[in-house]
């Protein structure tokens, strides 16, 4: 039973969302909300999870002064810092959570962000190498659409615009389209598999 | 003078009071006027024509469509009308009530409120801003909860086509037929990827996306997951999976835990190696790549849904000179693995990889009934397009999901 009543859930819930798509009628337009619901119930429980395994592994560390503690002692006040701010004077606009929210955690999201310039630029540098036909026709696609892009483009040669539209929307647009069908088909495919219990692996069975 | 002027001004001041009055009470009160409020001593605009109503088609109830005809002054004409008023009653002698305003040009109005089984009528008014047209009238409308997307019958089809050949070529191989499937270099690279993490006594890093269990992509990671883990620990190489989410934690801890179980390996299975790290994108991307760089895997497994970080995390996988396989089917995130990435699973190859790597017969029947649904959309797609080009355009309608 400990792996037929998940089996049986996920058959019954898989099952009911097909349905919905197809029953207008109620109950089932009302389902996949319900169910959606109970999903952020589920998840909101298991961040308490997610905490105590984040909590447990850097109080570890740094009673066991194992490799790089001081920066667990980093994570554990800010962690204290943030939850005794929000606890005690709440989250709304002008207190001491919302300024560290705003001035803090939100300029640091924004450098993480800003660093993929610089990756892109490093991974382009590698991948518009023309070593290859196939790398060079990449190559040649990717100045051509940059400058169609920009107002430099349609200086240099007033077709390019057009150039590049026309990149965009037949060959590119072409091969996503082949990939979106394809993911379409692999995401009924899998959720066919789990529906009907042939593939039980998530449930960390065999 | 000053006493004339002043007087002038009380009475045009009384005046445009006045009628602002008129307005706003006609606005507000919302009843239905016998004839054409004209407040300004201008005509008003034409009304709208042709009104009809019907049930809005496949739905739960409680919506009713009511359409009309443009005024002759909306676009053209005095070019004067500024919106449409919707007015509805239960009874068509009765009081009207004001339920809602249609733009200029517009000419639907979709009711939201209605109450399945009751009959209602509809006035529209054209409104030029200061006075309503003559109103005009629909029959009586009901709405009711359709048992049947009738929109998405070719949707049905299509998914009973596909979910028949999965199911015909499991029984198929369910009898031990043999099935072959197309070889996966990605897939084909897993073992030499764990094999090489431990000739470099480095750890294996497993991301499964940054998205919850709800989503398929982050499924399939698990699933993958499942197959990587049992062969390091067959190898004996750490594994080492950060989570964005509490229940990808989870689940990932169980299905590792599991793995070392089959591996005969379960003192091996360390469960702090599976962390939690952050909700948020970025932070769960410094906190990744803050990983690699002082735990500098062998091998980085890139497998679910990405957006933004996915070169951060990638390049920096690269940086430390892991071997790195990804598969992910968010075709945005594409480029950006293939460019960093010695193997990328584009899109259906992520849904494939479990079947691919388990060799389980039921699973890898799934995958060719899958390769035989693309089959067959290949050549409806060719028949569509052949059709189209010959002017049949009622081929887009079939193909067209409601």
């Amino acid at each position: 039973m400990r792996r037929q009543g998940p089996l049986i859930i996920t058959f019954i819930t898989g099952a009911v969302i097909i349905l919905q798509y197809f029953i207008p009628h109620r109950p089932f337009s009302d389902l996949q909300q319900l169910f959606n619901t109970w999903f952020l119930v589920i998840a909101v429980f298991a961040l308490i999870l997610g905490v105590g395994n984040l909590g447990k592994i850097h109080f570890e560390r740094v009673f066991r002064r194992r490799e790089n503690w001081p920066y667990s002692i980093v994570l554990i006040l800010g962690f204290i810092i943030m939850f005794g701010a929000g606890i005690i004077w709440g989250i709304q606009r002008g207190t001491p959570f919302y300024y560290i929210f705003w001035n803090v955690h939100i300029p640091m999201g924004s450098t993480m962000f800003a660093l993929l310039a610089f990756f892109v630029a490093s991974a382009s540098y590698r991948a518009f190498r023309a070593r290859t036909p196939e790398a060079t026709v990449l190559l040649i696609s990717a100045i051509v659409v940059m400058l169609s892009r920009v107002p430099l483009g349609n200086f240099i040669w007033k077709e390019l615009p057009l150039i590049g539209d026309w990149i965009m929307a037949y060959p590119n647009m072409a091969g996503q389209r082949a990939i979106w069908i394809g993911i379409a088909l692999g995401v009924v495919s899998t959720s066919l598999r789990i529906i009907l219990g042939i593939e039980r692996t998530y449930l960390a069975g065999k | 003078m000053l006493l004339l002027l002043l007087l002038l001004a009380i009475g045009v001041n009384s005046t445009t009071y006045i009628e602002s009055l008129n307005l706003t009470l006609v606005l507000q009160t919302s009843t239905f006027p016998e004839t054409p409020q004209m407040l300004h001593g201008t005509a008003p605009p034409a009304p709208p024509t042709d009104i009809t109503g019907q049930d809005r088609p496949n739905d739960a109830g409680g919506r009713t469509v009511v359409s009309w005809t443009k005024s002759a002054d909306d676009g053209q004409g005095k070019n004067s009308v500024q919106e449409y008023v919707v007015f509805r009653s239960t009874n068509i002698d009765g009081e009207f009530t004001e339920i809602g305003t249609a733009r200029k040009g517009v000419q639907e109005f979709v009711d939201i409120s209605t109450t399945d089984g009751v009959e209602y009528y509809y006035m529209i008014k054209a409104f030029d801003g200061e006075s309503f047209s003559e109103p005009v009238l629909s029959g009586a409308i009901t709405s009711s909860a359709q048992w049947f997307h009738v929109g998405r019958v070719n949707m049905l089809v299509a998914v009973l086509i596909l979910s028949f050949l999965i199911l015909w070529f499991i029984q198929r191989a369910k009898k031990g037929e043999e099935l072959y499937i197309r070889p996966i270099a990605g897939l084909e690279a897993v073992d030499d990827a764990v094999g090489r993490a431990t000739e470099m006594g480095r750890p294996i890093m497993y991301i499964p996306g940054i998205m919850d269990m709800d989503n398929i992509q982050t499924i399939a990671g698990v699933i993958i997951l499942s197959r990587v883990a049992r062969k390091a620990a067959e190898y004996e190489c750490p594994i080492l999976v950060p989570t964005c989410k509490s229940i990808v934690m989870s689940a990932a801890q169980e299905t590792v835990k599991e793995a070392y179980l089959d591996a005969g390996r379960p003192d091996s299975y360390d469960a702090d190696k599976i962390r939690y790290l952050t909700d948020d994108q970025f932070g769960y991307a410094a906190g990744v790549d803050g990983m690699m760089m002082r735990e500098k895997p062998g091998a980085v497994f890139f497998m679910g849904c990405f957006y933004a970080e996915s070169l951060i995390l990638a390049e920096t996988g690269h940086s430390v000179g892991a071997i790195q396989i990804a598969g992910t089917a968010q075709p945005s995130q594409l480029p950006f693995f293939v460019t960093a990435c010695d193997y990328t699973l584009i899109g259906e190859e992520l849904f494939a990889a479990s079947a691919y790597l388990s060799k389980q017969p039921l699973l890898l029947g799934s995958l060719k009934g899958q390769d035989w649904g693309k089959g067959l959309l290949i050549i409806i797609l060719i028949i569509g397009i052949i059709l189209v080009s010959f002017g049949f355009q009622q081929v887009v309608g079939w193909l067209t999901v409601g």
